[in-house]
């Protein structure tokens, strides 16, 4: 009998190729505020990664991970924002 | 019943992260690629924490994952209004087939003001012009 795999699994495998896609733009982007979309998407889509692994793995401390790496994420959109602002109005 | 709720939230929030990857390859400019790079995010983000609430079933889990997704709400929209409001200014192409960008011709690139009418727009440039030579 084929065991059915765990949804734990499927979700890891579901986020790993969108990690994989994301990251697929990252390197192509011929803009950088298309690089920086492509990381902003990447850091939220680890935040949820790291929210499903509190899950598999019993430990409710992994969300306040997930609440910091989405603090960081919001920061450092914003300062890549105001940098490319500020770098167009340099030139 | 909690784990198969909190089993179909997971799958929901991971459907919605693997649709916003897939159209932040396959969109043609920048300003749709941002369209399913929030909105997906977002609302991938909030199942996947509503999984996690809902699995663990405990008052202070679930109310910080209620804070992180009231959090992520606020803040995945001012992120995508920054982003574009800065390649706006920077001059990103839209995309060939863009059927409508009202800013053109009414928005002024050097003093970042909305100007209705062209004259307006002249007058605004010759009074940065004479200020920066007043400066100087």
């Amino acid at each position: 009998m084929i065991e059915f795999p765990r949804v734990e699994t499927i979700v890891f495998a579901l986020l790993i190729i969108s990690l994989f896609l994301a990251f697929v733009r990252l390197l192509m982007g011929p803009s950088l505020p298309d690089r920086v979309v492509a990381l902003d998407l990447i850091s939220v889509t680890t935040a949820g990664f790291i929210a499903i692994y509190a899950i598999e793995s019993g430990q409710p401390v992994y969300l306040d991970a997930a609440i910091v790496l989405g603090l960081i994420t919001f920061l450092s959109t914003v300062a890549l924002a105001q940098y490319i602002e500020r770098r167009a109005r340099d030139e | 019943m909690n784990e198969f709720i909190s089993n179909a939230l997971m799958l929901i929030g991971a459907i919605f992260f693997l649709l916003s990857a897939v159209g932040i390859l396959r969109m043609p400019d920048l300003f749709t690629r941002m369209q399913p790079a929030t909105k997906g995010t977002t609302l991938g983000i909030a199942c996947t924490l509503l999984a996690v609430a809902v699995h663990f079933s405990d008052s202070s889990v679930t109310a910080r994952a209620i804070a992180a997704i009231a959090f992520f709400f606020i803040t995945a929209p001012v992120t995508a209004h920054l982003i574009s409001r800065a390649s706006y200014f920077v001059g990103v192409p839209l995309w060939k087939d863009t059927v409508i960008d009202e800013l053109r011709g009414r928005y002024n690139p050097i003093t970042h003001a909305l100007d209705d009418l062209p004259s307006a727009q002249e007058q605004v440039l010759v009074r940065d012009a004479e200020r920066t030579s007043d400066e100087s």
